[in-house]
């Protein structure tokens, strides 16, 4: 399966690594401190109904967060290197 | 020994790890609130006896980041800069330092003593983390424990290590006194931030193993239900429900019995007491002072029940649910799901749910919940209600009113949302962290509720005395009229306000029961009593009946509906609001927004003639 580009985008099941995050400084902060920092896995466990949340896991943390804060967060493009299954 | 000082620890760590549990379980029951200069949030502070150390403890607020742009992450930043620290507790969740390792990292690259204390050891086993703490304490220079403060597990060798780390810091210290305060604070962690990522991963390279696959399968299962976009909704609006008719299933019983002892101990005790007295000093005393503590104590029972109730939900993991399954619709109001929860807990009362709003770390986020909690039907207006309803309208349609009612409650917080949304934006994004289910324990849930209820009484006390005082005054004065009468200076207020209150339908005798009602809604149909001398409910209700037509009680009820719910209300926002400002803001907005109804609707019906129509 291919990566998207953005953990907005990532299919509930799919994981990807961490690229970037392109947000203002207080929003990047608080990812960094919750785990979602550059290198790390990432994995979309379910996302809400109607444009609701997104509930991720990350390293050992699980979180929530919005779609337009996840959209923040580039991911590495290309094909899944490790596929997991859900 | 520099002659016995007492020296400061500060307790710092992420959200969540447990660092009140930790607090508490360390001192005991003997915290207050402290007074540090320049820091505006509450710091919770004991003092400890550290195997014969005098020290006291201060619970410093959660923050992820040091650098960080919280309210919180500001506090904490001023307290380091401004306070002379002996040692600095940091608490991390075991299973998490992946991530929160970056805390320690960060104060040690402040240069100050610190002790690492590894919190949740049990859940870091249950899943699978393994911790090499002599390892992580070599590497980063500080002794290291692995502990669990819900269970009591490693408490003893916290104290040892606190105890020792602070013994050497003495025997260091020159004559000057302990450390300095940080300076520089911001300067000396940028220096360290580009090295952090590398330096966790290293620690976590050589001192941690983390299980090859996450092993919590009960968090896994329960969320696959409980956060199901189907029955998700559903079971959420189904334990709120219960949990709910709970708290009032036990709590009004036990509010009503606190309320006869407390009457008769006024009558069988205090009356005799004061009997010599002239009969004016006698009511001030029973029905003022008397009356007023009476008022305060009412709610105590009730705030006991909500946080124990909020205790499970919140301890449990339930309410970051919560926040996840309301947020599609929530963040629409510029509000997240925990203030959706409490306003669903202010239908009960208002007073808790506003208390609750702790919970939210951001201030824009927590005004704006503030303001809307009080819009919430609570118990207290709802026996009005009942009660205007049935005198005024046949059951059918009298049940219709009432739901009507809680549809204006509804409509009036999303409304003050919408309104105040950009107002009280909260600047905090909302990530929140949703931890593995837990077991709340029993211990932990009665001692936050007791903590609850001395807070209530310790900061909100004065406040409801005087105000009860004062309106009591207000009936009885000038001496020697029939209080609440017309010529008691209420009774004056009451004509005084007809230019403002006449075109809402509302007379000089509803206007003196609105006043009553500022105090408490529980009041306000003894005040009717008062008012129009009639004791008996149904006499009460037939001389209603003759005095105003059911367009003018349908604006009393709205008007009632969604003015200053309390003054016990009042009490807590500003006691939790810390702003005078903000208090006189949500009270002026309530009033503004009643009149506004109120106006609204009688005009309308009186211009369609709905005011002849007989609806009994
Ligand atoms: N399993 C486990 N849970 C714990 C332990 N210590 C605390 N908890 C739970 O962790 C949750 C958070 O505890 P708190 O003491 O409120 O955490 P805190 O760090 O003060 O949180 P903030 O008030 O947000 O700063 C609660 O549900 C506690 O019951 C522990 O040793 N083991």
């Amino acid at each position: 399966m291919r990566t998207p580009a953005h953990l907005a985008d990532l299919a509930p099941g799919q994981s990807a690594t961490i690229a970037a995050i392109e947000a203002h400084a207080g929003l990047r902060n608080r990812l960094e401190a919750l785990g979602l920092s550059r290198g790390q896995r990432v994995q979309m466990l379910r996302r809400a109904w109607l444009a609701g949340p997104l509930h991720v896991r990350v390293g050992m943390t699980e979180l929530m967060l919005r779609r337009a804060d996840a959209a923040r967060v580039g991911l590495e493009v290309g094909l899944d290197p490790w596929p997991v299954a859900a | 020994m520099a002659g016995g000082r007492v020296s400061t620890i500060a307790v710092l760590g992420m959200p969540n790890t447990g660092k009140s549990t930790l607090f508490n379980q360390l001192t005991g029951s003997h915290a207050h609130i402290g007074n540090w200069p320049g820091i505006t949030v509450d710091l919770m502070q004991a003092d400890v006896d550290l195997q014969g150390t005098p020290a006291q403890l201060v619970d410093l607020p959660g923050i992820y980041d040091l650098r960080g742009h919280s309210d919180d992450e500001a506090v904490v930043r001023r307290f380091l800069e401004s306070t002379r620290l002996d040692l600095v507790v940091v608490v991390l969740n075991a299973s998490q330092l992946d991530r929160q390792l970056r805390l320690a990292l960060q104060v040690r690259q402040l240069g100050l003593p610190a002790v690492l204390l590894l919190n949740m050891a049990d859940e870091a086993k249950r899943f699978g983390v393994t911790i090499d703490t002599t390892s992580l304490a070599e590497e980063l220079a500080m002794p290291v424990v692995l502990l669990s403060a819900k269970y009591r597990r490693g408490l003893g060798e916290a104290r040892h290590q606190m105890a020792k780390a602070i013994a050497k810091g003495l025997s260091q210290e020159g004559p000057g006194g302990s450390q300095a305060p940080v300076a520089h604070l911001d300067a000396c962690l940028a220096e360290g931030d580009g090295a952090l990522q590398r330096q966790i991963a290293q620690l976590m390279e050589r001192s941690v193993t983390l299980p090859p696959q996450w092993r919590d399968r009960l968090t896994r299962r329960l969320d696959g239900v409980l956060l199901h976009p189907l029955l998700g909704l559903p079971l959420f609006f189904l334990v709120m429900a219960l949990m709910f008719q709970a708290i009032y299933a036990i709590g009004v019983p036990l509010q009503e019995a606190l309320g006869t002892l407390l009457d008769s101990f006024g009558q069988g005790v205090i009356a005799p007491l004061i009997r010599g007295l002239p009969a004016f000093a006698q009511g001030f005393l029973l029905e003022g002072v008397y009356q007023g503590i009476g008022t305060v104590s009412a709610f105590l029972p009730v705030i006991f029940l909500f946080f124990l109730a909020m205790g499970v939900v919140e301890d449990s993991g339930y309410l970051s649910r919560a926040a996840y399954l309301m947020d599609a619709f929530m963040e629409r109001l510029g509000l997240d799901g925990r203030s959706f929860v409490l306003s669903l807990m202010g239908f009960g009362c208002n007073v808790p749910a506003i208390m609750g709003t702790r919970v939210m770390r951001d201030r824009g986020l927590r005004l704006l919940s503030m303001l809307i909690i009080p819009f919430s039907l609570c118990s207290a207006r709802l026996n009005v209600f009942l009660f205007m309803a049935s005198v005024f309208f046949a059951p059918r349609v009298g049940g219709l009113v009432i739901f009507g009612l809680y549809v204006m409650s509804f409509a009036a917080a999303i409304v003050t949302a919408l309104l105040f949304k950009g107002r009280f934006s909260s600047n905090e994004p909302l990530v929140l962290e949703l931890p593995p289910y837990r077991f709340p324990t029993l211990r932990q849930m009665f001692s936050r509720a007791w903590l609850e209820v001395r807070h209530f009484w310790f900061w909100s006390r004065r406040f409801i005395i005087f105000g009860v005082v004062a309106v009591w005054l207000l009936n009885n004065l000038p001496f020697g009229v029939e209080p609440a009468s017309a010529q008691s200076f209420s009774g004056w207020i009451g004509r005084a306000l007809m230019p403002v209150l006449g075109p809402l339908g509302i007379n000089p005798k509803l206007a003196v029961a609105l006043l009553f009602g500022f105090i408490a809604k529980e009041i306000v149909l003894g005040g009717l009593a008062v008012i129009y001398g009639q004791a008996n409910p149904l006499a009460l209700g037939h001389a209603l009946a003759l005095d105003v037509n059911w367009v003018q009680a349908v604006s009393f009820m709205l008007f009632t509906l969604l003015y200053t719910p309390c003054l016990s209300t009042v009490a807590v926002i500003r006691s939790e609001s810390k702003s005078a400002k903000f208090t006189w803001f949500s009270v002026l907005w309530s009033l503004a927004l009643a009149w506004g109804t109120s106006f609204g609707f009688y005009q309308l019906a009186t211009a369609l003639g709905w005011g002849s129509l007989v609806l009994h």
